[in-house]
C-alpha cells in the first residue's frame, strides 16, 4: 500500500512526472507513491524517472475508475508504484 | 561564432533523417533526365527508348552500390511502400510454410503494420522482438523467433534512424538462411552514411534519406527470393504504371554522389555527433539515447526529464534550429515514439537531430550553446527548478 497518490489523470507528458517529483520532494526514503494517469507515456516515464533518479519502480497496473469517482468514471489509466531511495 | 536569436534569417535544419535536402548533382541530373528521360520507357519508339535507357543505368548504378545484381533492383513510389510490397509479397510467397513476421520492435511502423497485416486474421500475429535500452535487438531471441514453425518472414533494420543504433543483420540473416527464412533489411536509415552489408535477402533503401528526392523508393530482392505479387496485375507489380524515370535517375546519381566521399563524410559526422552528445550529456537530468559506438554517424538523440518535447521543439525553431522528436506531445496521436517506448528510455522531452552533409561545425556549435538555455528557459515554464 502506497504512502501517497498522485492524481495526474487528465495531464499530458511531462505532467504526470512533474507531480510525481514535486509530491516526493521532501519525503523520507522508503515511501512510496502511487501515480494515477491517462497519459500513455506516464507509464513509460514514470520507471524512467526512477531509473534516472536512483527511485525503484515498484509496478504498473492498470486502474479502471469505479463508480463514484467523479469525471474519471469509468475510463480506464495506469497505477504506477515507486520506492524512493 | 554567432550566436543565434529570435528572428535570425540563417536557419539551421537538423531534421534531415528520411527527408534531407537535394545533393547539387541530382538537381542536374533531374534537369537532364527530364529533358532526356521524360517519355514512357515502356514505349518502343527512340524518346521511350532513351528514356529507358537512363532508368535501366539508375538501376545498374544503385545496384553496384548495394552490391546487388541490376536486375534484382527495382524501384517503387516510396520508402514506405518499399516496405509494404517487400513485406506482403515475400510473405505471400511463402505462405505455405506460415504467415508470421518476425520482426524487431524498433522496426519502422511500415513494417510492423505490414507484418500485422500479412499474419491476416487467421494467421499468428506474433509480438516483435523486443530490443535493450540501447534500442539493440535481442539477437537470441530474434533468431529464436526466425527458426520457430510458421516463419513466412523476419524483417531487420540495418540501423534505427531514431536513434541510430545498428542491429545484428549479420548474426541474424546467418540464422534466418540456415531455417529457411528470407529477411528483409530496412536500410533506409544507413543507405549514402554507412557501408550497407550484403547479408540481406531483401534490402529497402531510400533515396530522400541520401539526398536525392522523395517520390521514389528502392527495393533490392536477392534473385532466389521468391515473391508474389499482392496487388491487381501490372506490368510493373512494385510501382504499378511505372517509375517517374528522372525521380529515379536523379536519386542514382545522388547516390552515386554521396558514396564518393562517403567515409570522409562519415567520420567528419561522427565527430560533429559526438560533440552533438557530449553538450547534451552536459545538461542535468538528460537521457542520451542509443548505442554510444556502434550506431549511424549522423543521428543523435536524447531526452530531457521535465521538459514539454513540443515547447522545446517551437524554442528551438525560435531560435533558427528544425530538430526532430518523438514525444508522444509532438505526434499527432497520444503515444510516444513505439523506439523510444521499446528502449524504456525517457519519452517525455525528446529531441533528434539528423546532419545533413551541409551541416557543418559552425551550424553544431551554435546549436550546442542554444541548446541548454533552450532547455532551461522550457522547464522555467512549467517551474520545475529544484525537483
Amino acid at each position: 500500500m502506497s504512502d501517497t497518490l498522485v492524481d495526474a489523470r487528465g495531464l499530458r507528458c511531462p505532467l504526470p512526472v512533474i507531480r510525481l517529483a514535486t509530491a516526493a520532494k521532501g519525503l523520507p526514503a522508503g515511501a512510496e507513491l502511487t501515480v494515477l494517469s491517462t497519459d500513455p507515456a506516464a507509464k513509460l516515464d514514470v520507471p524512467a524517472w526512477c531509473r534516472m533518479r536512483g527511485h525503484e519502480h515498484v509496478g504498473t497496473r492498470e486502474h479502471h475508475a469505479e463508480a463514484g469517482d467523479g469525471a474519471w468514471e469509468g475510463r480506464d489509466g495506469w497505477a504506477v508504484t515507486v520506492r524512493l531511495n | 561564432m554567432t550566436h543565434a536569436t529570435p528572428g535570425t534569417p540563417d536557419r539551421v535544419y537538423l531534421d534531415n533523417g528520411g527527408r534531407a535536402p537535394w545533393h547539387p548533382l541530382a538537381r542536374q541530373a533531374f534537369e537532364q533526365a527530364l529533358a532526356d528521360g521524360w517519355a514512357d520507357p515502356r514505349r518502343l519508339h527512340a524518346e521511350g527508348r532513351r528514356a529507358a535507357r537512363l532508368l535501366d543505368g539508375a538501376r545498374e548504378a544503385i545496384a553496384a552500390v548495394l552490391g546487388a545484381r541490376t536486375q534484382e533492383v527495382h524501384f517503387t513510389p516510396s520508402h514506405t511502400a518499399s516496405l509494404h510490397a517487400a513485406v506482403a509479397s515475400a510473405a505471400a510467397a511463402r505462405r505455405r510454410a506460415g504467415t508470421t513476421v518476425v520482426a524487431g520492435a524498433v522496426e519502422r511502423a511500415a513494417v510492423l503494420h505490414a507484418a500485422r497485416q500479412a499474419a491476416g486474421a487467421t494467421g499468428e500475429h506474433k509480438d516483435p522482438v523486443p530490443v535493450d535500452r540501447l534500442g539493440r535487438v535481442d539477437t537470441d531471441a530474434m533468431i529464436a523467433a526466425v527458426q520457430a514453425p510458421g516463419v513466412a518472414l523476419a524483417a531487420l533494420q540495418h540501423a534505427n534512424g531514431e536513434v541510430g543504433t545498428v542491429q545484428p543483420v549479420e548474426a541474424v540473416h546467418d540464422a534466418a538462411r540456415a531455417a529457411g527464412v528470407p529477411l528483409l533489411v530496412d536500410a533506409g536509415a544507413s543507405v549514402g552514411h554507412v557501408a550497407v552489408p550484403e547479408t540481406w535477402d531483401l534490402l529497402a533503401a531510400d533515396p530522400a534519406d541520401w539526398g536525392g528526392p522523395a517520390g521514389v523508393g528502392v527495393l533490392a530482392a536477392r534473385q532466389r527470393v521468391r515473391t508474389s505479387a499482392v496487388g491487381p496485375e501490372d506490368e510493373d507489380p512494385w510501382a504499378p504504371g511505372g517509375v517517374s524515370v528522372p525521380l529515379a535517375f536523379a536519386a542514382a546519381v545522388a547516390l552515386q554522389a554521396v558514396e564518393a566521399d562517403r567515409a570522409a563524410q562519415e567520420t567528419r559526422r561522427r565527430a560533429l555527433v559526438e560533440r552533438v552528445r557530449a553538450a547534451a550529456a552536459r545538461i542535468p537530468d538528460v537521457e542520451v539515447v542509443g548505442d554510444p559506438d556502434d550506431r549511424l554517424p549522423h543521428v543523435a538523440t536524447f531526452s530531457f526529464l521535465y521538459v514539454d518535447g513540443e515547447a522545446l521543439v517551437t524554442e528551438l525553431d525560435r531560435y533558427g534550429f528544425a530538430v526532430g522528436s518523438g514525444s508522444a506531445c509532438t505526434a499527432s496521436t497520444l503515444e510516444p515514439s513505439h523506439v523510444l517506448a521499446a528502449m524504456g528510455v525517457l519519452t517525455h522531452g525528446n529531441v533528434r537531430i539528423a546532419l545533413d552533409r551541409s551541416t557543418d561545425a559552425d551550424e553544431i556549435d551554435r546549436f550546442c550553446a542554444v541548446l541548454p538555455g533552450a532547455v532551461g528557459r522550457v522547464r522555467d515554464m512549467l517551474g520545475v527548478g529544484g525537483l
